[in-house]
């Protein structure tokens, strides 16, 4: 046996697709969190909606797929921003234990709301993409797809915040939000729009998940506390050191699961986070 | 210009301001001064609408600012440069000069107005992709008020524009006041520095514990026995 097999090497090219989407995952939170200063734990629930909408718009309303996406995109952004409106906005000056309790809160009542209208039975879009063969290794199409957009997906949202007045003011009020007002920016609207954003990625997330996966009303337990550890693990807030931790993750994930099972994967790619908070609490580029 | 009619404020139970009226002309820089806790920054605060008054009324240009919420004072032409500057330490300065050029009326005329702000702070044009953080005080100073004046304004209040910097840069920063009173522009000035102050600006007040004590101009006020014993030690 060949000590670099070609096992191994697609065990490393699936890691990296797996990075790819757990970045996207990763970047919606730390928008919100380092713009907004409060986390969603109610995040993967988001993505579970969008997950569903798409289910219903394309396979129940026989929308094309590309639609009910685009339906998708923009009904989790819409959600994202009613989040704030109507829970985060009366909880903004509030203790950071009752803002967790609250969005901890909105969990369980999407979750219920989910399983109500929609049932606990395993739902598919059914599109199923070839896996590709390339020099003897599988590489799933759907996952390099989920690949491609989720680093799209970045570039744009870094080119926005980099490059317009808008993503400059977003960048601007996580470093002073009492000053604001006096560049004629109304905090208000841009928490509001920074939520949409946050919801959009969810969203997007959504439409490259359901790719993947089947939907039921607790999908998000399988990849909301995933979202948590990779942010915690970059620093909390760090878009950079979130895109960082999200690789690092999947490299164990992935080739942790080539080397023992799959399930071992994960074992390790928590036993290396808890080894992590212990060394850098504050996360690969976290600050204080 | 601006004027304010027996304006009051406070925060919570606390009255920082009793009363207040005074009034800034087209062209002119005037000056607010007094002592530490006077009330200075709150009048500021008042005036762009950051703290609401509890009685009286603050107007600009004959309108009253009563119903103008705070992000839309900018756009009545009042920029302010806050105290202690609040730069936003991790972005640029390009960047943060262009967050003072927010407004859409300001963008337009962006490149225009950038280019005056280099021309008169040269310092910024070399540090311009620098974050403003890593800056000296005199050189956040020059940002911040570089920052106010991407607005265009017709009227910049400068909060203490001398706390916290070494005398030499003071001299310097109002140097560059001075240079901006001449350009045209109409300034309203709270400072503690208030011998260096009135040899900048053409007439001051002097808040007292929240109320004005006296007004008058600078180089009477410069002259009279009331300031000179109690805020000049002559």
């Amino acid at each position: 046996m060949q000590i670099f097999d070609s096992f191994l090497l697609e065990a490393v090219i699936n890691g990296i697709l797996l990075g790819g989407i757990l970045a996207l995952l990763a970047l919606g939170l730390n928008l919100i969190f380092g713009v907004i200063d409060v986390v969603w734990i109610c995040y993967a629930e988001l993505i579970m909606i969008g997950m569903y909408s798409v289910y219903y718009a394309h396979n129940v309303y026989h929308w094309p797929l590309a639609l009910a996406f685009l339906a998708c995109v923009l009904l989790v952004a819409a959600l994202g921003a009613l989040l704030h409106v109507l829970v985060i906005r009366p909880v903004l000056g509030a203790e950071p234990i009752n803002q967790l309790l609250v969005t901890g809160g909105v969990l369980f009542f999407l979750q219920a709301v989910a399983t109500l209208a929609f049932g606990v039975e395993f739902k598919n879009v059914g599109v199923s993409l070839p896996a590709l063969q390339i020099a003897g290794m599988y590489i799933s199409f759907a996952r390099l797809i989920a690949f491609g957009v989720a680093l799209g997906g970045m570039v744009a949202l870094y080119l926005f915040l980099k490059r317009t007045y808008i993503g400059t003011a977003i960048r601007a009020i996580s470093q002073d939000r009492g000053i604001m007002p006096l560049m004629g920016v109304s905090p208000n609207r841009i928490f509001v729009l920074t939520s949409a954003i946050g919801g959009a990625l969810a969203g997007l997330a959504a439409c490259l998940l359901v790719l993947q996966y089947d939907i039921h009303p607790a999908i998000g337990l399988s990849f909301g506390p995933i979202t948590f550890m990779v942010c915690v693990l970059g620093g909390l807030g760090n878009m950079v050191g979130g895109f960082i931790a999200a690789f690092i993750f999947a490299q164990f994930i992935s080739v942790g699961g080539y080397f023992l099972a799959l399930e071992w994967g994960y074992v390790l790619a928590f036993l290396f986070f808890i080894g992590m908070m212990f060394w850098r609490p504050q996360g690969i580029l976290g600050g204080k | 210009m601006l004027r304010l009619e027996n304006v009051s404020a406070g925060y919570g139970s606390f009255q920082a301001l009793f009363d207040v009226s005074l009034e800034v002309n087209g062209g002119e820089s005037v000056a607010v001064i007094g002592p530490n806790g006077a009330g200075k920054t709150t009048l500021l605060r008042v005036i762009s609408k950051l703290l609401p008054a509890s009685a009286g009324t603050v107007s600009m240009e004959g309108w009253p600012l009563n119903d103008v919420p705070a992000h839309q004072v900018i756009a009545r032409g009042i920029a302010q440069v806050p105290e202690n500057r609040r730069l936003f330490p991790k972005l640029t300065v390009e960047e943060n000069l262009k967050m003072g050029g927010f407004l859409a009326a300001a963008r337009a005329r962006y490149a225009e107005r950038l280019e005056f702000v280099y021309s008169l702070f040269p310092r910024m044009k070399e540090r311009r992709a620098q974050a403003a953080g890593t800056l000296s005080g005199g050189e956040q100073q020059m940002c911040a008020i570089g920052r106010a004046l991407m607005s265009g304004p017709k009227l910049l209040l400068l909060d203490e524009p001398s706390a916290g910097l070494a005398p030499v840069v003071v001299q310097a920063i109002f140097g560059l006041i001075r240079r901006i009173c001449a350009e045209g522009y109409t300034v309203l000035i709270v400072e503690q520095n208030i011998r260096q102050v009135l040899k900048v600006v053409d007439r001051a007040y002097l808040l007292e514990t929240g109320r004005i004590k006296t007004s008058g101009a600078a180089a009477t006020l410069l002259a009279s026995d009331e300031i000179r014993k109690a805020y000049l030690g002559l």
